[in-house]
């Protein structure tokens, strides 16, 4: 289990912070308008790509980065590495997925909330629909484990 | 010539412009950024989906997620926040910047001084696509953020994978549903 319950001080200070960065950015770039992120999909403005990979070329450097310099974070003493996820079908059959979904409404998770900050109410459909999905893997999944011999607390 | 002839064509692909965009994203970027070099925990946004389950439901699913339950809702609440400060400044105008276009979709509410905005896309397209997402990024073990930009920004080829799957998927769907006449 990751060094994640936290007790210093700071840990939710700096969390919430780093969150209202986060999603200043996703109102700056417009990615909290379903509207734009369809617009994107059906190649009208591709906008969308200098968010994801402007996000991803910084976070990049951080990650890389930051290793030349400290081993451990202060705040956590956790020992800084990448986000390596197994790949195996689920990636493939969840990405999908999710690509329905977000097709279908223009709208993934980090960017939902952040519409809720720039005033949206209707984005409250989605947000409670990805609740009921996420809850019905997790039953989905959760019963499937313990039909099956000892459960992997796996991804 | 072709000089002109391709900027035309990069014009019309980014019709309102990049500033904002890349901005927003190197912001996003800044965000996870700092979360990571305090505490070494790489930030996506669709964990937060099961971890507050575990709040209400005992599923073993969902309770794997106990121990980052109340920073990830801290997280959330940062990201509406942020938001929040961005339509309290920007998008009400007591703020403006040539690099901010502001909004041309959807519609701008005054609401006591305060500018909000609202969707146009119809509800029933967010709350199907709202279950679709949570079934696909918790299966699929990340969304844009966790994937896209954490993950890509690993090198890791699990991420790879998932935005290759999930961005060609969406492009399809979102073509198809544009085809069929629903708008928006």
């Amino acid at each position: 289990m990751a060094p994640e319950h936290e007790q210093h001080p700071l840990f939710l200070p700096l969390v919430f912070v780093g969150g209202l960065i986060f999603g200043f950015g996703l109102g700056f770039s417009h990615m909290a308008q379903p509207e734009v992120v369809l617009n994107f999909l059906q190649f009208e403005d591709l906008g969308l790509l200098f968010v994801m990979f402007g996000a991803a070329v910084v976070t990049g450097i951080t990650f890389f980065g930051i290793k030349q310099f400290r081993r451990e974070a202060p705040l956590t003493g956790a020992v800084y590495g990448r986000r390596l996820k197994t790949l195996d079908k689920n990636v493939v059959i969840g990405g999908g997925i999710f690509g329905v979904g977000w097709g279908l409404s223009g709208i993934c998770p980090g960017a939902a909330y952040a519409s809720l900050g720039v005033g949206n109410v209707v984005i409250l459909y989605g947000i409670a629909g990805m609740f009921v999905g996420a809850y019905i893997q997790g039953y989905w999944r959760s019963t499937r484990a313990e039909g099956d011999a000892p459960a992997t607390a796996a991804d | 010539m072709t000089a002109t002839l391709s900027i035309a064509m990069v014009a019309e692909l980014f019709p309102n412009g990049i500033s904002h965009y890349a901005i927003g994203g190197i912001l996003v970027g800044l965000g996870v950024t700092v979360i990571y070099l305090g505490t070494a925990i790489p930030a996506g946004a669709s964990t937060f989906l099961e971890s507050t389950l575990s709040y209400v439901s005992g599923l073993s699913r969902f309770q794997q997620y106990r121990v980052s339950r109340d920073w990830r809702v801290v997280f959330t609440l940062g990201i509406v926040a942020g938001a929040a400060v961005y339509a309290l400044t920007f998008q009400s105008g007591i703020l403006s910047s040539g690099l901010q276009p502001g909004a041309n979709t959807g519609e701008l509410r005054d609401v006591g001084g305060i500018t909000i905005w609202l969707t146009e896309v119809q509800p029933w397209r967010l709350f199907l696509g709202g279950i679709l997402i949570g079934i696909g990024t918790r299966l699929g073990k990340g969304c844009t953020s966790g994937h896209g930009v954490c993950g890509v920004g690993s090198a890791s080829s699990a991420s790879f994978v998932g935005v290759a799957t999930f961005l060609l998927v969406a492009i399809g769907v979102a073509q198809l549903v544009m085809a069929m006449g629903v708008n928006p």
